[in-house]
């Protein structure tokens, strides 16, 4: 089986790394980072820290240069997406987004005809071109995209070779309720820290906590109009993540991207709630005023 | 009784345009918190340059004591400095009026609980920039707007003021009730301010902007919104909207931004800035607490408020 990766920044390489390690699959990933790609392809992509795996990759900058894949993993930042896909569909059978937020498998149905949607929890951070730093290890679910959705039996390959590969994956029927889980609680911790410069912990103490809350009741009546049932509930993982010893002090990308200056994935976090909610009929008024707030700052 | 003598409370940018005004017509004292401002203000005068230029003398001091009696009083703090300068004027100034500049509300009502002198709410659209101790840049020329609170004063009080503003060269408007202007006014600031404050932004057109459903100008369109709804619970009409103070404000930032000026950084961004707590407590917080006295959700300004509040911890 051949598996493309694109986009492999932390998320990306962490999916491409394990994969690469498996020899029934032939691993490829397209990232536009030159120096990336030319370590990759002179040693290896190495990851290290919760685990240390030293992966096969062909990497290319070049998506002309991409064969026909059976799967594609989508790993870029949301912003991204269009113009990655735009670039690789050609390759593509089916195209799984494991990326933040709502609203990613939209744009990837754009270009490709079999999509799968995907919730991935590990994370990670690049260190040097072909090195990662893997954070946190933990489980990705997918399933068919309902409105253009790739076979279970692709869904279900998918997610044997990860898991196989030391990436549990999880391929369910509907795979919503995940997505909107981690969506409700993203939207909340990070456009709340990347507004207050605080971390995850303090997010979820006064005086922020009353309004995380009430931020992810938005979501949770945006996800319920949709007919979504929550895998879990989105408050207890905001609480448990809030705990000193899981991550207090963690501070949330978006926090991250406002401090390095960079772009956001907000459209598709708090402002994937409130688009949403138009569709549905669901008024998400804090989520649309974060979402303001966040595109406004310089 | 004509006034004659007058202490500023305070020489940040405000108390600062006010004092060295008041110098063409009056005797003018400053209390300072710090001494080393008010050495530096006694030894080379307090210089005030753009929409005036001149440098004043004047008699600064940060000792209350060493303060000469006055006919009015200006209390020209910050709101967070309020209290510290409403104890230094307990048990002085007999007969003078005392007048209160602060954003937001309840300025007034703390001053009452140090002396019953009689009181003139102000708001000022006055800005500048502070230089050092001695100098400010007078920026905006815009009015000081008065008037009697809660029959404490006289309305003639209030426009016996506004006549002195006016006769040391700034612009000053007398209400017989300042209420709806200060209320518009708080409106205004508990909406820019905070926007400000979360975007970094200075108050550009992005403030004015509403094409998109997620631009910065429905949001400030909606806090307004519930500002408003709040003042009509409390049975106040607003001497002007917001939204057109606001509209207005952003097109002239436009025309000051095209002659090369820079655009106006509301107080609250400054302080943000500067690591310094905020007036929040007294802008947004005052909103916040009517509407729960009027039984109206403010949903938005809550949020604000906590945004704010927790950008303070840092």
């Amino acid at each position: 089986m051949r598996i493309a990766v694109i986009g492999c920044g932390a998320v990306g390489s962490l999916f491409a790394a394990n994969l690469g390690t498996l020899d029934d699959v032939e691993v490829w990933a397209y990232d536009p980072w030159q120096e990336h790609v030319d370590a990759i392809n002179a040693n290896g992509l190495r990851l290290s820290g919760a685990g240390d795996v030293v992966g096969k990759v062909n990497a290319t900058a070049d998506p002309a240069a991409l064969p026909k894949c059976e799967l594609g993993i989508v790993a870029t930042k949301s912003q991204h997406t269009s113009e990655a896909m735009a670039a690789t569909a050609h390759a593509f059978g089916a195209v799984c987004s494991v990326q933040n937020g709502a609203g990613n498998e939209e744009l990837v149905a754009e270009h490709v005809k079999e999509v799968i949607r995907g919730t991935t929890f590990p994370a990670g951070r690049v260190i040097e071109p072909g090195h990662v730093g893997w954070d946190t290890k933990g489980d990705t679910h997918i399933g068919p995209f309902e409105p253009s959705p790739a076979p279970m039996s692709a869904v279900e390959a998918l997610a044997e070779a990860c898991t196989r590969a030391g990436m549990p994956t999880h391929a369910l029927s509907d795979a919503r309720g995940a997505q909107w889980r981690k969506v409700i609680f993203n939207a909340a911790s990070n456009a709340i820290a990347a507004l207050t410069g605080r971390t995850h912990g303090q997010v979820a103490e006064p005086p922020t906590r009353e309004l995380a809350w009430a931020v992810m009741a938005e979501g949770r009546a945006v996800a319920d109009a949709q007919g979504i049932t929550l895998d879990m509930s989105p408050e207890e993982l905001f609480d448990h993540a809030a705990r000193k010893d899981v991550a207090y002090g963690h501070k949330p990308s978006m926090l991250q991207d406002v401090e390095a200056g960079r772009e956001t994935e907000i459209d598709f976090l708090n402002g994937a709630i409130v688009a949403f909610g138009e569709r549905y009929g669901v008024d998400a008024p804090l989520n649309r005023a974060l979402t303001a707030l966040v595109k406004g700052r310089r | 009784v004509a006034i004659e003598r007058v202490c500023v409370v305070g020489a940040g940018v405000i108390g600062s345009l006010y004092a060295g005004h008041l110098t063409h017509v009056a005797e003018v004292s400053i209390l300072t918190r710090r001494g080393e401002q008010a050495r530096k203000l006694g030894e080379g005068g307090l210089r005030i340059s753009g929409k005036s230029e001149f440098t004043a003398e004047v008699f600064a001091t940060a000792d209350p004591d060493e303060l000469a009696d006055a006919d009015l009083v200006i209390v020209a703090t910050k709101a967070t400095q309020l209290e510290d300068a409403a104890g230094a004027l307990a048990g002085r100034f007999p007969t003078a009026a005392v007048m209160t500049i602060q954003n937001g509300l309840g300025a007034e009502e703390l001053v009452r609980t140090r002396g019953d002198w009689p009181l003139i709410s102000a708001v000022t659209f006055m800005s500048g920039v502070r230089h050092d101790d001695a100098h400010v840049e007078y920026e905006l020329d815009t009015e000081t707007w008065l008037g009697p609170f809660a029959g404490t004063a006289t309305h003639e009080q209030a426009q016996e003021i506004e006549a002195l503003l006016k006769a040391a060269g700034l612009h000053a408007r007398a209400f017989p009730d300042l209420r709806p202007a200060q209320w518009s006014k708080l409106i205004f600031n508990a909406t820019v301010n905070t926007v400000a404050a979360l975007t970094n932004l200075p108050h550009v057109s992005a403030f004015a902007a509403r094409k998109e459903d997620i631009d910065l100008g429905n949001l400030v369109h909606d806090l307004m919104g519930e500002g408003k709804t709040v003042a009509a619970a409390a049975g106040v009409e607003l001497h002007e909207d917001p939204w057109e103070m606001n509209v207005e404000a952003c097109r002239r930032g436009e025309t000051l931004a095209a002659e090369g000026h820079y655009a106006h950084v509301p107080s609250m961004l400054e302080d943000v800035r500067a690591g310094r707590p905020t007036e929040i407590d007294f802008i947004t917080g005052a909103l916040v607490r009517e509407a729960a006295k009027h039984d109206v959700p403010v949903p938005l300004h809550m949020a604000m408020y906590r945004l704010v509040k927790a950008r303070e911890c840092g």
